[in-house]
């Protein structure tokens, strides 16, 4: 980063104000922030109404403001939680300096969101004999997950992070009695919850990479068209 | 070898041989492959189709109760959802009406009219139906439904369906169960269809819902034939009460006798309504459909280089698709019924199973030598992919089998199909798509084939020649090693035939204009449009069809004996406690109705009327269809109906019971006399005979019912010429005829024939035509160009001067006399630069032998290279001895290898020594080597030279003939000269007179810088000479030179002819390098050097002062890059890139890329192109230091590079050069320098100003325009 805003500075060329604005380092950080926050919104809503219809989490009426039948928190909650996981993610592969080349291509983050989805499919529809199973097998998806599009230490790392913090906060909120979930069984919440967090993560990472990847041919893009 | 590496190449061979079959017999591998597939899907026949269809389960009506609300313990083979009673028990009466006979002066109407008050007396008979027994009385209020209100959203429809009592419906709640009303209505027809939406419609209308039988059944129409008009009275009863519901058929069929009427009546229909998919199901689902055509989108957006990606891209959502059905068929076959929702699991398993293969086998398949045939190109590509296929396929087995083993069934059963698509997909991929690749490849090959006849008409066709047949065995045995071994066989591109790319709009509007689009999708509309109206038009197509459907079904039923059964009165329903109508009496009836029968034949003209309308007659047939007519509705239409009183169906059930059947036969008096008024006056009775009718009658009711109909279709008949006239108006300016000529603004640019067609769509192709600019006699060595003019300097020591723009040759150094007089003495010398370097090493000059084996791997690719060149050159063949070159390749090849002695034959130690003994000075041209950066030394640059000559004035002969130019810059009208000598010449371009010259130096010059007033040069000995040039000018004529050419040079002085120039050595930094500098690059007031002792170094160009030396390759600098930015690029031998930082000296990021030498180096303000021996041209990002993409070309293609814009690079290749966009890595254009002699590299390559290109040709110069699209670019 500091590279690219030096080479920039030392630009002699004056540009338009809106390929300034696109090539300015923040603008181009909020840019893939509301990206990834949007992404981030949509998901909390469709994966939210999976597990609202199966009555796996139970939001007391008077929370519920009826969007999409789920609280109003909820997406917002998610939404900047994916910003900020999807901005970490290169924000630490540079630094480590180990930028992440497995598999970097849209059609491989398009599949590793489908299998995401797959996930909190599973995790809400099908019935398993006992929920010791279900954390397992989702587990396992989770972890077959990581090793199918990210492969590298730092976001396995990262995940593992995510989903112990997103776990902690939302044990909080159960124990507040913001909502509750059915049939808990670790603690407050169910116990495959740190699979999907652990997932979420790795997913929203990849989508946050491929983004940044994709923003400085965005960029170049639009010199060229200038 | 060990085990896996035989496993590897077992497969590999088994591929191999797999893609030979595939692609030689593609028709047939296709046609097995399809019967695999219907194969496997025919089970999925048995399955129901998914949705949510209603489930039905028949049980017998005797004996029947409500089931239990638990099924324990009952018989396993009722369904699932048979438990307690039913939403609803649903009795249909179906009546069938007719008038007869048919009497002529009867009009249309009178079809229904009649038939239709006849269902307020059998509602009436039903509502006030009570059954009475011993036990007590039963009315149907006891039994029936009873509703409430409507949904408050139906205010509409609410004066048309019950509320608040029974639910029973008919089609007498159109006139609300009045009799007067429908007396007093005087459109029925009207009143019926108030409510039918236009159009196509699926779900349950009104007119459905309260007729109860499907829209053409009912014969409420004013052109059916048959006269027969049914529909249905519908209860709804709550509870079962056997003796009601028998008392009440058993009644109404004593009132109205169905004569022959064989409908079953003992069983009952239960239909499951399944759960109706929400919005909030639905979400979900649409969601993952979204991303998975993401995926597929984006998956298939990487195949390329093929002749129809689109085509490609289908046949792999084929292969994935009916994999997938394959599988599920396979499942089915073998006793695993799916339970699970298909709609939901199926993205995943696409994703499960992916496109990956696909790509990665088109991929390989496309990247393979061009020039070999299609099967071999499959069978290579496959073979080299196979083994990341079988491991791949390994490990998804893996996978799915670690899940199988989770024993969760859902999972389990999605891991079985998984594994059974799988194996189909790899089975579909190997013989499916592996083959329809080899189609499409064949296809394409055929079609470049095609397009490249007009303009290369003297290649040979790619496969017919004998040398590429026999390339082609030798590569069938071994592919990857054998890809150098043939430089010989020149192949193009397949991609490189594809048009220059034209800005996205502009490409529309061609395809567009070019496939008639929009005429076409106006015509097809307006065939749909007249289709609909045609189908959907109650005079149209579709009742016809209809009717003509129908009239036929009894004819099947022709066997049965044709009544003659006296009617047969039911023992039951005395106890109907209102007998609102008499039955008629059926047996004169029925002879009155034979008669009529006759005289009905009489009245109808042989021919007009089809032979099953005759022998069907006026006869009410039940066909044993008509027990479930229900099964023809719509199976939204009980929800719907339900639906509208708030109670859902969804997971629950409702009963059918068997339709009470009701005949109704009506004579022609009834019919007269419920005619309406208005009736008779609105329709005219047809006089020339009934039949009639449908030619005359459609006009007049048309009229009134469809006019609105057909304004709408006026209305968009008008629309659609309208839309035609705009769009041809809209293509008429912007595709204008003369389409093809606006490229003549550009006045300069040599046009060939535009094979333009009727439209006057030229390909853009045909813009680019090189400028040859022909005059040098040897091949060119040196060129240099500031924009306007171009200098070049070829083999044999000529300079020539052109003018950019034009390409006319404007001076010649020396002139053309003096030249024939050296040409003699070319005829001895044999060019092979090594003998040069021997001869440099005998001589003693300051070279030592160090460097000559040091500078030697860098030459060894250009061998094979002048091999052809030299069969290529048509003017050289009378001045060298082919015969003796060929001869003495080969040694000197030989020699070559094995490097540790000079031992060469002793022709060429002749050849060479003859000169040197007659120590006569002579020019000996070296041949060109990879890159300007690399000098030779040629023989003459031998201290006889005399050191000492004076600069003369004069023109002729004045410059120093015997050593070679190995350097070459221009700067306004100057041209600076370094020799092989060492000597420093400055010319006058223009008048070509030498300017001045300094000899100081005594090793050869390797390269040159010119700013401003400063010269650099680059020596042999490492040592960098820094010149500084001195303009005396008289003292009158200060002036600049006046012509127009120069005026548009402004930073560049010119130096007048008068001036007197000098140019001074300034400073000498002796030890530069320890070795010869190789690269010499100038910017930012810096110098650069690059040397073979694998060390960059830095000078500040004002005070020659030595700010850095740059250590970090591992190998000797053979490029350099510098621009104002002060970021500097340096490609080394050892394949790697470093990036500096000029100002700090420091090493920004190191990249390695290339399997061997980095020949050239290019920076644009984002990215870093780099080109190497290994042929391949990779994109660096520049601020990161990862590699983007890299383009592998051609074998030998050279090395030169040039960036025209930001997005447009340009490449060198055999005969040709190529343009490429930065962006995506695309090849845009190719454009070949000549016809006949590709084998000539393109070496070397100027980007101009003006977006031309100059590049050098074998002995021709070749001045490429970009055209006009790519100007804008700039």
């Amino acid at each position: 980063m500091a590279e690219v805003s030096k080479i920039k500075g030392l630009q002699p060329v004056s540009r338009g104000p809106y390929i300034s604005a696109i090539t300015n380092k923040h603008m181009n950080l909020m840019i893939r922030g509301v990206v990834l926050f949007t992404i981030g919104v949509f998901l909390a809503l469709v994966l939210n109404l999976l597990q609202v219809q199966r009555n796996v989490t139970l939001f007391p009426p008077d929370v519920i403001a009826s969007i999409f039948s789920s609280a109003w928190w909820v997406p917002p909650c998610c939404g900047t939680a994916s910003a900020v996981i999807g901005l970490l993610y290169p924000c630490i592969d540079s630094r480590l300096g180990e930028p992440h080349k497995f598999k970097r291509e849209w059609s491989s983050v398009m599949r590793c969101v489908a299998v995401f989805v797959g996930i909190n499919h599973a995790s809400a529809k099908v019935d398993f004999a006992n929920n010791i199973q279900l954390s397992l097998t989702l587990a396992a998806l989770s972890i077959g997950l990581w090793w199918t599009f990210d492969r590298s230490r730092s976001g396995f790392g990262l995940g593992i992070g995510i989903a112990f913090l997103a776990t902690l906060a939302t044990q909080l909120l159960v124990y507040n009695g913001v909502f509750q979930y059915t049939s808990p069984d670790f603690l407050y919440v169910r116990s495959w919850l740190p699979c999907i967090y652990f997932a979420g993560g790795i997913t929203m990472g990849n989508i946050g990479r491929q983004l940044a990847m994709y923003e400085c041919k965005v960029i170049q893009e639009k010199i060229h068209q200038d | 070898m060990t085990l896996s590496e035989r496993l590897r190449q077992k497969i590999s061979d088994t591929f191999y041989q797999h893609g030979l079959l595939c692609a030689s017999y593609p028709i047939p591998i296709i046609l097995f492959t399809a019967f695999c597939i219907l194969a496997c899907c025919y089970p999925l026949l048995k399955l129901p189709l998914p949705g949510t269809g209603p489930v039905e389960y028949t049980t017998p009506i005797r004996d029947y109760s409500p089931p239990s609300v638990d099924n324990k313990g009952d018989p396993t083979d009722r369904p699932d959802w048979y438990l307690g009673p039913p939403v609803a028990y649903i009795q249909q009466i179906l009546v069938k009406a007719i008038v007869s006979p048919w009497d002529k002066n009867l009009i249309p109407v009178d079809v229904f009219r009649s038939p239709l008050s006849r269902v307020f007396q059998l509602v009436e008979e039903i509502r006030n139906h009570v059954y009475r027994d011993s036990a007590g009385s039963c009315s149907l209020e006891e039994v029936c439904l009873q509703v409430t209100d409507l949904l408050p959203g139906l205010k509409k429809i609410q004066k048309q369906l019950p509320e608040h009592g029974c639910l029973i419906i008919s089609p007498g709640n159109f006139w609300q169960n009045e009799r007067e009303r429908f007396d007093s209505d005087a459109d029925i027809i009207a009143t019926v269809h108030q409510y039918e939406p236009k159009g196509l419609h699926t779900s349950a209308t009104i007119k459905d819902l309260l007729f109860g039988v499907p829209g053409k059944y009912s014969g409420v129409s004013l052109y059916n034939r048959k006269h027969v008009v049914a529909y249905t009275i519908t209860i709804v009863f709550q509870h079962y009460n056997t003796k009601f519901l028998s008392s009440l058929r058993s009644r109404l069929k004593s009132l109205h006798p169905s004569i022959n009427c064989t409908l079953r009546e003992d069983q009952m229909v239960h239909v499951h309504f399944k759960e109706e998919i929400g919005i909030a199901e639905l979400i979900p689902l649409v969601t993952t459909y979204i991303i998975l055509f993401a995926y597929i989108y984006f998956s298939t957006r990487k195949i390329d280089m093929v002749k129809s990606k689109w085509g490609l891209a289908l046949a792999a959502v084929v292969t994935v698709l009916s994999s997938l059905l394959m599988s599920v068929g396979l499942c089915t076959l073998f006793g695993l019924t799916p339970t699970l929702n298909g709609g939901e699991i199926f993205p995943y398993l696409v994703v499960v199973i992916g496109l990956e293969n696909v790509l990665v086998l088109t991929k390989s398949v496309v990247s393979t030598p061009v020039d070999l045939e299609v099967k071999l190109r499959i069978a290579q590509g496959l073979s080299n992919e196979s083994w990341s296929i079988m491991k791949n396929m390994a490990t998804e087995l893996g996978i799915i089998i670690i899940g199988y083993f989770t024993l969760v069934p859902a999972i389990q059963e999605f891991c079985l199909f998984a594994v059974v698509g799988l194996v189909s997909d790899f089975f579909l991929q190997m013989f499916f798509f592996t083959t329809v690749l080899s189609i499409d490849i064949r296809r394409m090959e055929l079609a470049d084939l095609n397009r490249r006849l007009p303009a290369e008409a003297c290649l040979p066709p790619a496969k017919s020649s004998t040398l590429r047949a026999r390339d082609s065995q030798q590569r069938c045995e071994r592919q990857t090693a054998l890809r150098t071994s043939t430089p010989h066989t020149i192949t193009l591109q397949p991609s490189s035939f594809r048009n220059l790319r034209l800005p996205k709009r502009l490409r529309v509007i061609y395809f567009l204009a070019r496939t008639r689009l929009a005429q076409r999708i106006i015509m097809v509309g307006t065939v749909i449009w007249i289709g609909i109206l045609v189908y959907t038009d109650p005079a149209g197509l579709g009742t016809y069809l209809a009717a003509q459907v129908s009239e036929q079904s009894p004819l099947g039923d022709a066997g049965l004996p044709p009544l003659a059964v006296p009617p047969v009165f039911p023992g039951g329903a005395p106890e109907s406690s209102l007998n609102v109508l008499p039955p008629s009496d059926p047996t004169p009836f029925l002879e009155n109705k034979s008669q009529d029968d006759q005289q009905f034949v009489w009245n109808i003209p042989a021919g007009h009327v089809s032979a099953p309308d005759i022998a069907a007659g006026p006869e009410i047939s039940w066909s044993p269809g008509e027990e479930e007519i229900w099964r023809k509705l719509s199976f939204r239409h009980w929800p719907s109906l339900f639906g509208y009183y708030n109670i859902t169906l969804a997971k629950r059930y409702i009963s059918l019971l068997p339709v009470i059947p009701v005949s109704l036969y009506l004579n022609t008096q009834e019919a007269i006399e419920a005619r309406h008024p208005q009736d008779t006056r609105r329709f005219i009775p047809p006089i020339p005979g009934f039949d009639n009718r449908v030619d005359q009658l459609p006009s007049k009711p048309q009229v009134q019912s469809d006019f609105t109909l057909y304004k709408v279709a006026a209305l968009g008949l008008a629309a659609g010429v309208l839309l035609v006239l705009l769009l041809f108006f809209l293509y008429r300016i912007l595709c204008p005829r003369n389409y093809g000529q606006n490229g003549m603004s550009h006045g300069r640019r040599h046009r060939g024939e535009l094979p333009c067609d009727d439209y006057g769509y030229s390909p853009p192709v045909s813009e680019i035509s090189p400028l040859l600019l022909r005059g040098h006699s040897m091949d060119i060595e040196c060129l240099a160009s500031d924009g306007m003019l171009l200098v070049s300097c070829c083999l044999a020591g000529q300079i020539r001067v052109w003018d950019a723009q034009s390409g006319d040759c404007l001076t010649t150094i020396p002139s053309p006399g003096l030249r024939r007089n050296s040409s003699e003495v070319w005829e001895h010398q044999a060019t092979w630069e090594l003998g040069v370097e021997l001869e440099n090493s005998f001589c003693g000059t300051e070279e030592n032998l160090d460097s000559a084996i040091a500078e030697y791997p860098l030459r060894r690719r250009q061998i094979p290279s002048r091999l052809t060149l030299f069969g290529d050159q048509p003017d050289l063949t009378p001045l060298i001895d082919t015969n003796f070159s060929e001869q003495t390749s080969h040694p000197i090849r030989k020699a070559s290898e094995g490097l540790d002695g000079f031992d060469y034959g002793e022709v060429v130690q002749q050849a060479y020594q003859e000169p040197k003994s007659m120590t006569c000075p002579q020019a000996f041209p070296s041949s060109p080597t990879l890159s300007s950066a690399v000098r030779r030394h040629s023989l003459g640059d031998d201290s006889l030279s005399s050191p000492s000559r004076v600069p003369s004035l004069t023109p002729s002969w004045p410059g120093d003939w015997e050593s070679s130019v190995w350097a070459l810059e221009l700067q306004g009208n100057l041209i600076a000269v370094g020799r092989s000598s060492g000597k420093l010449e400055l010319w006058d371009a223009v008048g070509g007179t030498l300017r001045c010259s300094n000899e100081e130096g005594l090793s050869g010059i390797t390269a040159l810088i010119f700013l401003s007033n400063r010269i650099v040069a680059a020596r042999l000995n490492g040592s960098l000479d820094f010149f500084t040039l001195d303009v005396n000018k008289p003292s009158t004529l200060l002036q600049h030179r006046g012509t127009p050419i120069r005026n548009s040079m402004t930073h560049s002085p010119c130096y007048s002819s008068d001036d007197v120039i000098t140019c001074h050595l300034t400073h000498v930094i002796q030890c530069a390098h320890q070795k010869p500098i190789t690269v010499l690059r100038a910017a930012a007031g810096r110098v650069v050097t690059g040397s073979q002792d694998h060390t960059v170094r830095v000078y500040r160009l004002e005070d020659s002062c030595c700010l850095f030396t740059l250590q970090g390759h591992s190998g000797g600098i053979t490029s350099i890059y510098i621009d104002q930015t002060m970021v500097l690029a340096s490609g080394g031998q050892d394949g790697a890139i470093c990036i500096w930082d000029v100002l700090t000296g420091s090493r920004v990021s190191h990249m390695y890329g290339h399997r061997g030498d980095v020949t050239s180096l290019i920076c644009t303000t984002t990215c870093i192109i780099s080109s190497g021996l290994d042929d391949l041209i990779c994109i660096w990002d520049r601020s990161t230091g990862i590699k983007l993409y890299s383009i592998q070309q051609e074998v030998g293609c050279g090395s030169s590079l040039g960036v025209i814009s930001e997005n447009l690079m340009v490449t060198g290749g055999q005969g040709c050069v190529s343009f490429w966009d930065l962006n995506y890595g695309d090849l845009l254009q190719t454009v070949y320098l000549g016809k006949c002699n590709e084998g000539q590299g393109v070496r070397q390559l100027l980007v101009l100003d003006n977006a031309a290109i100059v590049c050098d040709f074998g002995n021709e110069l070749s001045l490429v325009y970009v055209p006009s699209v790519l100007e804008k670019l700039d």
